[in-house]
Order: structure tokens, then sequence, then C-alpha cells
């Protein structure tokens, strides 16, 4: 719809005139603010913890537990240097072989959520799926941070 | 011929004063739209961009997706 949208500004005689084809789907999904009702109500990437814990792929599982563990987190997201995230350990994760590389320890390709989803929505299915956690990242699979269940459901408790 | 822009690229352009349009239906701009956007769905745009917008600084448009 933008590319016509477009194309006709230039024949009315406008001179500057730029599409940004990704769309509104592509500024929600980076989690950027928008404006209108639904803005109102809270959404996940909001909510998430954004200072969630991170390690690499190579770091030694022991290292990571001791340095996530004294920062009170029991959970910790494996991305790479461009933050695209490749894995996450919860506590059951986290309590393996301290030997293990993280990849070793990590689930791969978790399931990762998009920031505009609404708590309530995230409330329901992370209860029903009985997910403690879940990232929340860009379209392009870049962590914006970690929801929390329990953060969740109680925001969208909150909300009613 | 309209210039395809990124999402930096859009910031860069509202920065320097550039007019955002979102050209979906006004019951999905109502709901959500990109900070200081204005609304002129595609079947209004001949009829009201003229009076709207200003021919002397950029446009940019947008609506849901690629697709």
């Amino acid at each position: 719809m933008s590319p016509r949208a477009a194309w006709r500004l230039e024949s009315l005689g406008f001179g500057e005139v730029y599409d940004y084809v990704a769309g509104k789907l592509d500024w929600m999904a980076a989690g950027l603010r928008t404006e209108g009702t639904n803005a109102a109500h809270p959404r996940a990437g909001e909510v998430s913890r954004r200072d969630v814990p991170t390690a690499g792929l190579d770091e030694r599982l022991g290292d990571v537990r001791e340095r996530v563990r004294a920062a009170g987190w029991d959970a910790v997201v494996v991305i790479n240097k461009e933050h695209v995230v490749f894995g996450l350990l919860r506590s059951k994760e986290l309590d393996k072989d301290p030997e293990l590389r993280m990849e070793q320890a990590m689930r791969p390709g978790p399931s990762t959520f998009r920031p505009y989803v609404s708590v309530k929505e995230m409330a329901e299915t992370m209860t029903k799926h009985m997910l403690e956690s879940s990232p929340i990242t860009t379209s392009d699979g870049r962590l914006v941070g970690l929801l929390l269940q329990s953060d969740a459901v109680r925001v969208a408790g909150e909300e009613k | 011929m309209p210039t395809e822009i990124d999402r930096n690229q859009l910031k860069e352009l509202v920065e320097r004063g550039a007019q955002l349009v979102e050209v979906l239906p006004a019951d999905e701009y109502e709901e959500d739209h990109l900070p200081g956007a204005i609304n002129l769905p595609l079947r209004r745009l001949e009829t009201d961009a003229v009076a709207t917008l200003d021919r002397t600084r950029p446009v940019i448009v947008y609506c849901w997706d690629a697709a």
C-alpha cells in the first residue's frame, strides 16, 4: 500500500518522497514507542527485564553461573556479539556440569516473542505453556529483554 | 522515484523535519501509529494530501509492512 501512496504523492507534485517499506510492524517489532489507543496497554517489551544477564557460546558454565547468581538471577540468555539470541538457560540448565560450555548447556532456539505483544496475551501464553521466562527479541532476533512469567501475570492483573 | 528507507533513515529524516504519513485506514491508525505521524488513508490521499502536507518538506509514507 505504501509504494502506491509514495508514487501518487510524487505525481501530485511532492518532490522528496520516501517509503518506509518495512512499516509499522518493523517499528513495533524493534520495541519502539507508538502513539494511539493501544499505547496505554503494557506490552512485552516494556515489562521485560532489560538487565537480564547474557553470556557467549564459549563461556564456561561454572563461571557464568557464579556471575548470574551473584547478580540475583536464575536465568541467562546466550547471545552473539550482535545480540542475536542463540539459547537460554533457566535454573535447571544452570545447575548442569560447571565444566560445560554455554553452547553445550543451553536450551537452544528458545521460543521468542516480539516486544509489541500485549502483556495480557503473554501472561496467558506463559501460564498455559508453563514458561517461567521468555526472551523478547526484535524481528531480526536481537535481544530486547527477558520477560518473567511472574511480571507478566502481575502487570496483566493490575490492568483489570 | 520514491526512495525506500529503513528505520534508522526514517529517524534521521524526521529529525530533519520530514512529514510522517500513515496510509492505513483510520481505525488502524488510531490503535497504533508512529510518534508524530498523521493519517492519510490511501483513498483520501488525492483529496487530502495537497491540503494537508507541505510540498517543501520531505514526506515519508508507511503502512503495516512490505507485503
